[in-house]
Parts: C-alpha cells; structure tokens; sequence
C-alpha cells in the first residue's frame, strides 16, 4: 500500500508490472531508465538469471515531481512471468497500489496471456483484493510482430472489465510511458479517492 | 486490521521517536548505519553514515529478501525466520523483523560484534515494538486528522496537477 510521509510531504506508490513470461515487462522498464532524467530516478535493479530471464524481481525508484507540494515516488516493480515463479510473484504482488498487466500480442503467447492474468487475479483474491477495485491498465505489447491478434481479439479475451489499454513496442518505446502515466493517474485518482 | 493492509500513516512526533531510537541503536551497537524500512520495501527512517549509501535499493532488496525469507520459513511450517545475518569482508549486516510489520537493518564493521549488534537490537525492537504499538493505535484517532488535513489537500488535486507530472516525461 502506498506509504505516506506527512511530514515530508511525500507520497510513495508501488506499482507492479505483470504478465506471461518474455512478454516485455523488463523491457518496459528498461525504456522508462533510459529515457528518464538521472536527476528522478534510482538504479534499476535487476535480479535475474545469467540469460537475463527474471529471477525475482527488477526494481526501480522514479520520482514524478512535486504535485501542489506533495513529492510523489513511484516504485516500479516487475514480477517473474514464467509459471514456475508463483511464489515469488505472490511476494511481489503484496502491497501493490496498480497493476499494469503486458500482454504478449503474439498469437501463439494468448493462451500465456490469459493464464497469466488468471493467476493475477488468484494471487491478488489470496490478499483478498479484487482486480475491479484496484487500478489496473493493460498493455498490448510487441504490436510490431507479424503474427499479432487483433486488438479487437485481445480486448475480447483480456479486457473484460474495460479498463484503458494500449498497444505498445516497448523495445523501441512505443507506448511505455502512456501506460505509465495512465495508472500513475489511476493510482493517485485511487488515493484521492480512499484517503 | 491486518498488519500491512493499511496505509501506513506515521506522524511527527512517532517518526522522531523512531529516528531517536534508531540513533541510540547506532550509537550503542557502535554500527556504521542503521535503518528501518516497511516490508513492502518503502525506507521509513535512517540514522548514520549513509552518505554514498543507495537507501532506496537497499529497502527494497531488504523487503526482497525478508518476503523470500518467509515464503521459505512457510514452507518449512516455521512463521517466520526473524533474524538474518550477511557476512562480508568489511561490512556485515544484520536484518531482524520488528513487530512483524517492520524490517530493521544494521550495518556494522569489525568496530562492532555480531553479539553487541544482536544485544542492542533486541533492546531497540522492544522500544519500537512500543512505538509501533502506539503508531497502529493512532492510524484510527489521530492519524484520522492528519489524514483529513491531507485529503483536504489532496482532493484539491486535479486531473490537470497530475498531467502535469508528465509533461517532463
């Protein structure tokens, strides 16, 4: 949950990056480090296996800047994609304020997709939350590849409960910061909200 | 209310008592540095030579590393394993949970002992036992205030405030 300093004015968030292995999450990341000013962001930390596949976790701090007085942090976090790392997603998923979900467009990666949001829904109803009430944007990556589903598909299959969504080429950027400002906005509009 | 469900919400007069606490444990265990962090991986307060220290990397693989620690302590059927211990050439590092809501981190060199840390840590978590106590007490009085003086403020925000943020993105 989203850690306030009243003395400090501060504001941190935690937002998470989810979704089916080698689906881009990292990637994304990696964007947001390299275009952001030095001056707003931490390291990027990456906890991952000797051919770069996600281990535990990456992790960075990027400051927003100041809105009317408040500092606001956002703490970037992605999860491992492959099955076999539940545990570790369940760990990471604990505590988060917004969920960006990136969905692989391949259409031999929809079946990943879909489980891989299932078990985001089943890890976040053990915290007794529900995907409904929490911020929550898609992204419908690698929309660059010649063997992509439809958005048209991928909004039936993933999107039920319409929230914003964008496609994305997070190897080249396309879309890595509309996604990230879109559930910076929700999550702030989520604070708002419940404080 | 379940320990890490909530916001947490930590005035003035509570965060000073926790650095003052902190200070004292620094000083006592005769460390390099000391810091306690949630464990959802935020830094709550730091005391000692931090300088050229990333604390924001450091909460975070802490918590990393805590939340591994009790998914391993589950599986063996223990609740949690509340200390942990990291030996290096130079530094050490000693990690202990504090009412099961806080992670309290020591960093010490061959100027101290693994022994004189341990001591001092346990008498240190006890004050912030006590302080943590009062500081959940207060998240439903108090801190209701302080967080009506913030929504205040907050609910004055708007969609274009928040725009505004990105602009430099």
């Amino acid at each position: 949950m989203s850690f306030i300093n009243y003395s400090a004015r501060e504001i941190n968030c935690k937002l998470v990056y989810y979704g089916p292995g080698l689906g881009g999450k990292t990637t994304n990341l990696q964007h947001i480090y390299r275009r952001v000013d030095p001056s707003a962001k931490g390291k990027l930390i990456s906890l991952a296996t000797e051919t770069e596949r996600t281990l535990f976790f990456d992790f960075m701090p990027l400051h927003l800047g100041e809105i009317r007085g408040f500092k606001v942090r956002l703490h970037l976090y992605t999860v491992p994609g492959q099955v076999f790392y539940d545990a570790s997603r369940k760990l990471i998923l604990k505590g988060a304020d917004g969920v960006i979900f990136v969905a692989d467009s391949q259409l031999e990666r929809m079946e990943s997709n879909i489980e891989s949001l299932q078990n985001l829904e089943q890890n976040l109803g053990e915290q007794g939350l529900i995907l409904e009430k929490m911020p929550f944007v898609l992204q419908y990556n690698k929309r660059d590849l010649p063997n992509v589903v439809s958005i048209e598909d991928l909004q039936r299959a993933l999107n039920t409960r319409n929230v914003p969504w964008f496609g994305a080429v997070a190897s080249t950027g396309v879309g890595v910061f509309e996604t990230l400002k879109a559930i910076a906005k929700l999550v702030l509009q989520e604070l708002k909200k419940r404080e | 209310m379940l320990p890490g469900r909530t916001n947490l919400i930590i005035l003035d007069e509570d965060f000073r008592r926790i650095s003052a606490c902190l200070s004292r444990l620094n000083q006592e265990a005769r460390s390099k540095a000391v810091f306690l962090i949630d464990k959802n991986g935020q830094l709550i307060s730091s005391q000692g030579e931090t300088a050229g220290l990333d604390l924001t990397s450091l909460a975070s693989l802490t918590a990393g590393n805590i939340a591994a620690t009790g998914g391993l302590a589950q599986l063996l059927g223990e609740k949690e394993f509340s200390i942990l211990f990291h030996e290096g050439e130079r530094d050490n590092l000693h990690i202990s949970i504090v009412a099961q809501r806080v992670i309290l981190v020591v960093i010490f060199d061959s100027r101290s002992s693994l022994g004189l840390v341990r001591l001092r840590v346990k008498k240190a978590s006890e004050d912030l036992v006590r302080i943590f106590a009062d500081v959940m007490k207060k998240l439903d009085q108090e801190a209701g205030k302080a967080r009506a003086i913030f929504t205040t403020q907050f609910a004055e925000i708007t969609d274009e405030d928040i725009d505004n943020l990105f602009t430099k993105s």
